[in-house]
């Protein structure tokens, strides 16, 4: 019973990425029409938002401490970050244990002007072309975001930790008497998940602008009809889309050190994600995420390698493959979705 | 000629020049000479431009044809290399029973994924293949291991049962890949002047391969069957209701298309008898996308252009360093020329990548008939200085 | 007995009844013409004929087989053509093309791995191809995209193209629809010299009266899904539920 659970838990941060990088690929696909392969680069680019932050909090200055010395008996070099110098040591030495969080602050206006950029500067030229087209255009981007993240980061992965007070474990089977010990940061990620979620469906749901998105989803043309500005809807859209997939980029660099090719691992199985959940559905997207990121959990437990053997590493392929056998449509899908 | 139109026939008079006399037309510079470092006449690298000519005319009669887009070919000719390596290991080291291996175990590979993949069309299709092929790749790496040496690579040992050859030469060695006794490694130099012209044995079996690989695609194209496929890109409904049924022509050109994956791979482990997964990469299945749009998909020597074009510059601009920039730039003032490499330098080098991603995009956005369409307009303008051009509807795909 | 046999057939989509135990006999060599207002259920009745939807209840038959369950090309390949409402054709194909296609389809049958042989050197596909061309009037196109062509002359396309497969019964998917009226009654002209010239009978679901009365020699009537009347067209013109159902939706 605690290994079950514990394993539904150890699915539940990559479940939580997949549902989140799938949702905004969903948008995409369903207000623009889009198939964007360039989503999980998205995805990396927030990541590196946290590193930047932390990168900009750790600057340091150089000062000479002139009451010690080195080993060699010269005088001692101590680096100083600079918000250390400005807020005190104990205010600075918060915000950079912090940077993870902050990074989140910076994310948000860096993802929403990296998806404005995109979507006004190249995949508005794309609706009408077909999806062969968007998808090789987005591909390009893919590595040339990458390529350039590569350029200026390096190639290594950087560790980027979360703060001191959330970097521990937890025992989340105390109070009903069972033992989950269970990584801090990882209840988090997953809690921030479900609140992006959320707040995307309350969105759509409960705003004008959501409405009108939805029904655009449903029905572009009509829509388009009745003289409201679709484009510039949609453009924001994109803009929400990109800042979902960014700041689950941020929130995931405490988990894995974030490095240039992180987007694609995630985009392909996103894109199979996506397929699972049913193009176009928005529930069908998280629901196939969370479902797929505990599945994977599921299959790299000790009995099930035993028993086939690799099986951890295909698992998501194999019930893609299944489910788009037995139905087509996906878990939730809607007729007609992108099937010309 | 040969069973086809002048057109054709001289297309194909034109890929057997060009290949059967590559060593000289890649080796323009005499050795030596500064410029000696855009000579392409290396046996290595000419292998490769005839070895992806042949995945990337392979690719376009899925592609190019009937649209349908494949983000798994990679897969195809990793298994294409498996195959033939391990007929090095327990048959022998002639390259033809290899080949003709890894192209049947290809083929069938190809007829499982394709005959799953086809049942959906659309980007449905194309996150199938994708998923495919990144299942054979973690299943390369991971689990069947016995059959692919992980990460390692399959590769040859001194001690593989070679059931028809040598486990071992007489020195000791590992025997080296031949056909019926010739070594593929085989080369024959000829030095005139300052020049030095290299005429390997596995290049000349590799553009043999490639001219037959290139022939019988001018057939499909011209075939029944290949206006069949044209019917399948521009209207599935019509053909449909006019009694024929579009998916076993689409699953045949899947399987054929991965038979010259299998082939390409064949050939690639013949030149160098090793196998590793990171060849079923997606990025690698992306490559063959670029070569075949670049050159101009649905054209028929558009593959082939594009995937020596790729080939040449993979190999240029990995090649190229700052120090050789600054010898380029030196005629500039001096702050002028390390403004210049350093704007230059993010594309050189290991930076290759990112020129290839920026050429992919600036292919999609303004030249989606690639190469062949930007030759053809070049073409029509100059033409059209002299004359108007009024036959703009000819739908036969383009030479 | 007629050469198309429809009995009993139904169709609901979620709580729409399409159609209700339809009957129809489509004569050998007439000209059929399935009338009604919007919504009748004519294109779903269309649709179960050529296996695009599969009748809830009833029956199918043609030449005496059943088409229930087949696909769209099998009961092509047993002698029905269509021609869609907005033209259907092989728009990336140049007109010669297009017209190989079905015969090739009609010579080879739905699949034939046939890679290596030239097209151009199958004379006796060719042949009939320009034939065909030739009497629709558009042998001086044949080496344009077929895409580039003007509506009527896709329209004829077409009809060639169904026509030099020589099916035993051609349907018509309001084969006017949108066409000015010159166009309108050319297409006119051509399907009543196909009907005269061949051994072909013709289904055609129409809106409009005048080509409906210009070409019909059997009539029937849907009106929400059910037959209403199926008479000769002389009857239908005086048929007082004809004209209630008609003005009762126009008005």
């Amino acid at each position: 019973m605690d290994a079950f659970l514990l394993q539904i838990l150890n699915g539940l941060d990559k479940g939580s990425a997949y549902a989140l990088i799938a949702l905004g690929l969903t948008l995409i696909f369903g207000t623009l029409g889009v198939v964007n392969f360039a989503h999980g680069a998205l995805f990396m680019i927030g990541a590196f938002c946290a590193v930047t932050v932390q990168k900009f909090l750790t600057l340091s200055v150089e000062t000479i401490d002139p009451e010690k010395t080195d080993f060699l008996g010269n005088p001692l070099k101590v680096k100083t970050p600079y918000v250390e110098n400005w807020f005190g040591p104990d205010i600075g030495n918060a915000i950079i244990d912090w940077s993870v969080p902050l990074a989140i602050l910076f994310a948000i206006p860096i993802m929403i002007a990296v998806g404005f950029i995109m979507e006004r500067g190249l995949i508005k030229h794309f609706y009408k072309r077909p999806h062969a087209d968007q998808i090789l255009v987005t591909f390009g981007l893919a590595i040339v975001l990458q390529e350039v993240i590569k350029y200026f980061y390096g190639a290594n992965p950087i560790p980027t930790p979360a703060p001191e007070a959330l970097n521990g474990v937890a025992n989340l089977g105390a109070i009903v008497g069972l033992d989950l010990i269970y990584p801090v940061w990882r209840i988090v990620y997953f809690c921030f998940a479900c609140l992006i979620i959320s707040g995307v469906f309350a969105f759509l749901q409960f705003t004008t602008f959501g409405m009108v998105v939805r029904a655009g989803m449903a029905d572009r043309e009509t829509v388009g009809l009745l003289g409201i500005n679709i484009d510039r809807r949609f453009t924001i859209m994109f803009g929400i889309a990109a800042a979902v997939a960014g700041l689950a980029g941020v929130m995931y660099t405490p988990i894995n050190s974030p490095n240039y090719h992180m987007g694609m691992d995630f985009l392909v199985l996103s894109f199979v994600v996506v397929v699972v959940g049913g193009m176009g559905s928005l529930p069908g997207a998280v629901l196939a995420g969370f479902l797929l990121g505990i599945l994977e959990s599921f299959a790299s437990m000790e009995w099930a390698i035993n028993l086939i053997p690799g099986i951890n590493q295909i698992i998501i392929y194999l019930v893609a493959i299944i489910i788009l056998l037995v139905r087509p449509r996906g878990l939730m899908g809607r007729k007609g979705v992108m099937e010309d | 000629m040969f069973g086809l139109n002048k057109k054709d026939t001289s297309l194909l008079l034109i890929v057997i020049v060009l290949t059967l006399f590559a060593p000289f037309i890649l080796n323009p510079f005499p050795t030596g000479s500064g410029l000696a470092q855009f000579n392409a006449g290396y046996p290595d690298l000419m292998q490769r431009f005839a070895i992806f000519g042949i995945f990337a005319v392979g690719f376009n009669i899925l592609f190019g044809l009937t649209g349908y887009l494949s983000f798994g070919h990679a897969a195809f000719l990793g298994v294409g290399s498996y195959s033939a390596v391990w007929m090095f290991k327990l048959l022998s080291m002639n390259v033809l029973p290899a080949i003709i291996l890894s192209v049947i175990i290809a083929g069938l590979f190809a007829l499982v994924i394709g005959y799953i993949s086809l049942r959906r069309s659309g980007i449905y299709f194309s996150i199938l293949t994708l998923a495919f092929a990144q299942m054979s790749f973690s299943l390369a790496y991971s689990v069947l291991t016995p059959i692919t040496n992980g990460e390692t690579g399959l590769q040859l040992t001194l001690d593989d049962p070679r059931v028809l050859g040598v486990t071992s030469t007489a020195d000791g060695s590992i025997p080296v890949t031949n056909l019926f006794g010739i070594e593929m490694r085989s080369t024959y130099n000829l030095a005139v002047g300052p020049w030095d012209f290299q005429f390997n044995m596995g290049y000349y079996l590799c553009a043999l391969v490639l001219i037959a690989a290139f022939y019988l695609s001018i057939r499909i194209f011209r075939s029944p069957f290949g206006m069949m496929l044209r019917a399948v890109k521009s209207n599935q409904q019509r053909m449909n209701y006019t009694g024929l049924n579009s998916k076993p022509y689409t699953l045949a050109a899947f399987v054929i298309s991965g038979m010259y994956a299998g082939l390409a791979g064949g050939l690639m482990a013949s030149m160098d008898p090793l196998a590793g997964a990171e060849r079923m990469q997606w990025t690698a299945s992306g490559e063959v996308v670029l070569m075949t749009i670049l050159g101009g998909a649905g054209t028929l020597i558009g593959p082939v252009l594009g995937a020596g074009f790729i080939k040449y510059f993979e190999n240029i601009f990995s090649k190229i360093n700052d120090n050789i920039l600054h010898s380029w730039f030196s005629f500039m003032p001096d702050g002028l020329e390390d403004f210049v490499v350093f704007l230059v330098h993010p594309f050189i080098g290991k930076g290759w990548h990112l020129t290839l991603g920026i050429l992919f995009m600036l292919v999609v956005v303004f030249l989606p008939g690639g190469l062949v369409e930007g030759g053809q307009r070049i073409a029509g303008w100059v033409r059209g200085k002299k004359k108007p051009d009024a036959h703009q509807s000819e739908t036969n795909p383009a030479e | 007995m007629g050469i198309l046999e429809v009995k009993n057939v139904g169709k609901r989509f979620g709580g729409l009844q399409a159609l209700s135990d339809v009957n129809l006999s489509v004569r050998e060599n007439s000209v059929h013409a399935i009338i009604g207002p919007n919504g009748a259920g004519k294109s779903t009745l269309l649709n179960c004929l050529v296996g695009k939807l599969i009748p809830d209840t009833g029956s199918v038959m043609f030449d005496g087989q059943s088409v229930l369950g087949r696909q769209p090309y099998e009961i092509n390949q047993m002698g029905i053509s269509r021609v869609f409402q907005t033209p259907e054709i092989f728009g990336d194909l140049s007109v010669l093309e297009n017209m190989m296609i079905p015969c090739l389809a009609k010579r080879d049958g739905s699949f034939e791995l046939n890679a290596i042989a030239s097209v151009m050197r199958q004379t006796d596909i060719l042949e009939t191809a320009e034939k065909m061309l030739l009497e629709m009037n558009m042998a001086d196109k044949r080496h344009m995209n077929a895409a580039s062509l003007s509506r009527g002359d896709k329209r004829r396309l077409e009809i060639g193209m169904c026509l030099s497969q020589e099916p035993r019964l051609l349907l018509l998917d309001e084969p006017t629809a949108g066409m000015a009226r010159a166009d309108t009654n050319n297409t006119i002209d051509l399907l009543k010299q196909i009907s005269d010239e061949r051994n072909i009978t013709i289904a055609i679901i129409e809106h409009d009266m005048h080509v409906v009365f210009s070409l019909a020699n059997r009539i029937t009537v849907l009106a929400q899904g059910k037959p209403l009347v199926e008479d000769d067209p002389q009857n239908i013109r005086g048929n007082p539920k004809v004209r209630e159902a008609y003005l009762g939706e126009s008005a």
